[in-house]
């Protein structure tokens, strides 16, 4: 055991911890110091709290990455869950299996994807994550060990998966794979010049597309609210195997001051926005670059400068959606806090497995901000009232700072998760949330 | 296409030059003590590319095994072509200060056990006038620190051991490879405090793929340890002897 100072990905909380680490699935649970907690740690791409667990222990479960199974011809995987989402691409693209959900980074662990439930640009189509995983073995700090699915043990099943670690570490599962041609997409992008228009864009998109997404330009107000693009997407067998992944580049070094800033931002924005010469462009990109585009720039949370950054994602649920989505884009463009990746999507009705799982049928928006403290929380309270009028909720996965009040009405299935809680395992995010409860 | 044996198969820079070694589409053979994770790091490699991965447990403490599941590797893998030896444990120094017999185990596992294994893989490559043997000794084989002298003096053994054997075979068209990592970042090594000297298992692993590919004599992984060690040779005893090494 050794201690280490540990951050998230969104840099803003660094803490000391003590490390532990299962090397392999038949490990046993640590023993933690009596009084002290742990919380399984895979590659650390949660955004806020969600990962950490301050004055704690984190449990490493990187080194459990190895395959178990695969079956060629069903696409039924089993690994271990410290395999990274990009490890399985790289096995399974080149025998004409994909995963059937990946979120906006390979480099998420499928131990890590279980636990935040995690969804992609065909939720529309797929749901989440954890609807394509047959069985995961949960090893609590009892030693016991507990084979779930939903025949077998639902209710474990459905606490681990959204469940943010906290039920006990996950040492493997089984993941249905899905067919794919080969490693290409036929991606089409669309401009549409305001809120209106996406949503009117939203259903035939849908309908024709199994991966859609959108990128909002939030400085733009007026009649121009909520301009932006849409990409939509299919797999496709393509006779040039799209474009290969450039190199990786990489941030060397965490940047003095955040990059991203009002004044880089308007200008990126504009050009983004305005350099496409036509309302619809058309081509083949590598699953990579469609998938991924920010995993070739390593590093890239460095950016946002010592201080770090938060992310916002929330869930507008049913009819009011739309409006409340141009509430939340009209507060955002006010405060003149642009943020550099504002993420538009609309959420398909498949129901999420886990009694935790972030995603419903709705809108969700997703934005960046770099760390401004105070001026930057306030924006923050703002936009937490439309999400809570709206009956939405945020995504603990990104989630840094959401008061506890705003989680518990948004999941209000969260008194039924606490008694799968390991009585040894916790989170800087569950004690936030629940405090006062 | 040329087959490697790895002894020690379940050690974290093992498992990750193996990795390598199946990308690859290598066939191996797999030994090591601890029968579970060897089968779970066999079935691992197969997924990875591997054509063929054999594996069977192995005590390397029990002489007498040696023979008898070199025979096996050989027969499994056509011919010895490349062996690695990777097994080790990490001694507890201040336990083998108070006990005779645990710094004999430890000489025993980390040395002579090596001594036996080479003197066989020797002959059998010796005589075929081919192959490669790859062996993981350490810096700190290089000179007896206070921190960890049993563990280094066992390493020292093995490392001029391997230099006359390398004299010795090279004649019979035979590479010996002394691979000397530093700091590893491994399950031997967690209960250690990392700094910025240390590397990954990943990263030793291309280094040792490398070194036996080029069949290289002696090489330091990563290689900056190389002049890091020369100025440690180098110290006069008088200094060094009082040095918070």
């Amino acid at each position: 055991m050794t201690s280490r100072s540990v951050s998230s990905w969104g840099n803003v909380t660094r803490a000391e911890h003590a490390l532990y680490r299962l090397r392999s699935r038949f490990d046993r649970f640590p023993q933690v110091p009596p009084g002290s907690t742990v919380l399984p740690y895979g590659n650390g791409r949660s955004y806020g709290d969600s990962c950490l667990n301050t004055g704690g222990a984190l449990l490493e479960t990187r080194s459990l990455d190895r395959f178990i199974r695969f079956d060629r011809d069903s696409g039924l995987l089993a690994c271990e869950a410290g395999v990274l989402l990009a490890d399985i691409l790289r096995f399974a693209v080149p025998c004409g299996w994909f995963l059937p959900v990946v979120p906006g980074t390979a480099y998420v662990t499928v131990g890590g994807a279980l636990a935040n439930d995690v969804h992609g640009k065909n939720h529309h189509r797929a749901g989440t994550f954890g609807r394509h995983v047959h069985r995961l073995e949960l090893l609590r700090s009892s030693g016991e060990r507990r084979v779930c699915s939903l025949e077998e043990s639902p209710q474990w099943f459905c606490a681990t998966v959204g469940g943010l670690g906290l039920t006990g570490a996950i040492t493997w599962a089984e993941i249905q794979l899905r067919r794919v041609p080969g490693p290409a997409l036929d991606v089409e992008t669309v401009r549409f010049a305001n809120l209106d228009e996406f949503f009117a864009l939203c259903d035939d998109s849908d309908r024709e597309f199994e991966y859609t997404v959108s990128w909002i330009d939030c400085l733009a107000r007026g009649p121009r609210l909520g301009r932006g693009l849409l990409q939509r997407a299919n797999h496709i067998e393509s006779p040039s195997r799209g474009r290969p992944a450039g190199r990786r580049l990489s941030v060397p070094f965490v940047s003095p001051v955040s990059l991203v800033n009002a004044a880089t931002l308007r200008v990126f924005n504009t050009l983004h926005y305005r350099l496409r010469r036509t309302a619809r462009a058309r081509g083949v990109a590598d699953f990579q670059s469609f998938f991924f585009p920010l995993d070739r720039l390593r590093h890239w949370n460095r950016l946002y400068g010592p201080r770090g950054f938060y992310q916002y994602q929330c869930v507008l649920p049913g009819a009011g959606g739309p409006d409340a989505t141009a509430r939340l884009l009209e507060t955002v463009a006010r405060s003149g806090l642009g943020s550099f990746l504002a993420v538009l999507k609309r959420f398909g009705s498949l129901a999420s497995p886990g009694m935790l799982s972030f995603p419903r049928a709705g809108v969700t928006l997703a934005l960046d901000f770099p760390n401004k403290g105070p001026f930057l929380e306030r924006l923050f309270h703002e936009l937490d009232e439309v999400v809570s009028a709206a009956g939405g909720r945020l995504y603990p996965a990104k989630d840094g700072r959401m008061p506890g009040a705003l989680f518990r009405s948004g999941y209000p299935q969260w008194t039924q998760f606490a008694p799968y809680i390991d009585p040894a395992c916790s989170s800087n995010f569950w004690r936030r949330v629940t405090e006062g409860a | 296409m040329s087959g490697t044996l790895v002894i020690g198969a379940t050690s974290a820079i093992a498992e990750a030059t193996a990795r390598r070694l199946a990308e690859r589409g290598d066939p191996l053979y797999l030994v090591a003590r601890d029968g579970e994770r060897l089968a779970a790091i066999a079935a691992d490699l197969a997924m990875r590319g591997s054509p063929r991965v054999g594996s069977e447990r192995l005590d390397a403490n029990d002489l007498a095994a040696h023979e008898g599941m070199l025979d096996r590797a050989e027969r499994f893998l056509g011919g010895l072509d490349t062996v690695l030896i990777a097994y080790g444990t990490l001694s507890d120094q201040r336990a083998c200060e108070d006990s005779v017999a645990l710094t004999l185990r430890e000489l025993h596992t980390n040395a002579l056990s090596v001594v036996a294994l080479l003197t066989q893989i020797a002959n059998r490559l010796a005589g075929r006038g081919a192959g490669t043997i790859a062996v993981i000794s350490s810096v700190a084989g290089d000179r007896g620190r206070r921190a960890n002298y049993v563990y280094g003096s066992a390493k020292a053994l093995v490392s001029t051991f391997l230099s006359g054997l390398r004299q010795r075979l090279s004649r019979h068209g035979v590479a010996v490879v002394t691979l000397k990592p530093g700091f590893v970042d491994t399950p031997m090594t967690a209960a250690l405090e990392k700094g910025w000297m240390w590397a990954t298992p990943e990263r030793v692993a291309a280094g040792i793929v490398r070194a036996i590919d080029r069949r290289a004599g002696v090489a330091y992984l990563p290689a900056f340890w190389r002049p890091i060690m020369l100025v440690i040779r180098l110290i006069p005893e008088r200094i060094f002897r009082t040095l918070e090494l």
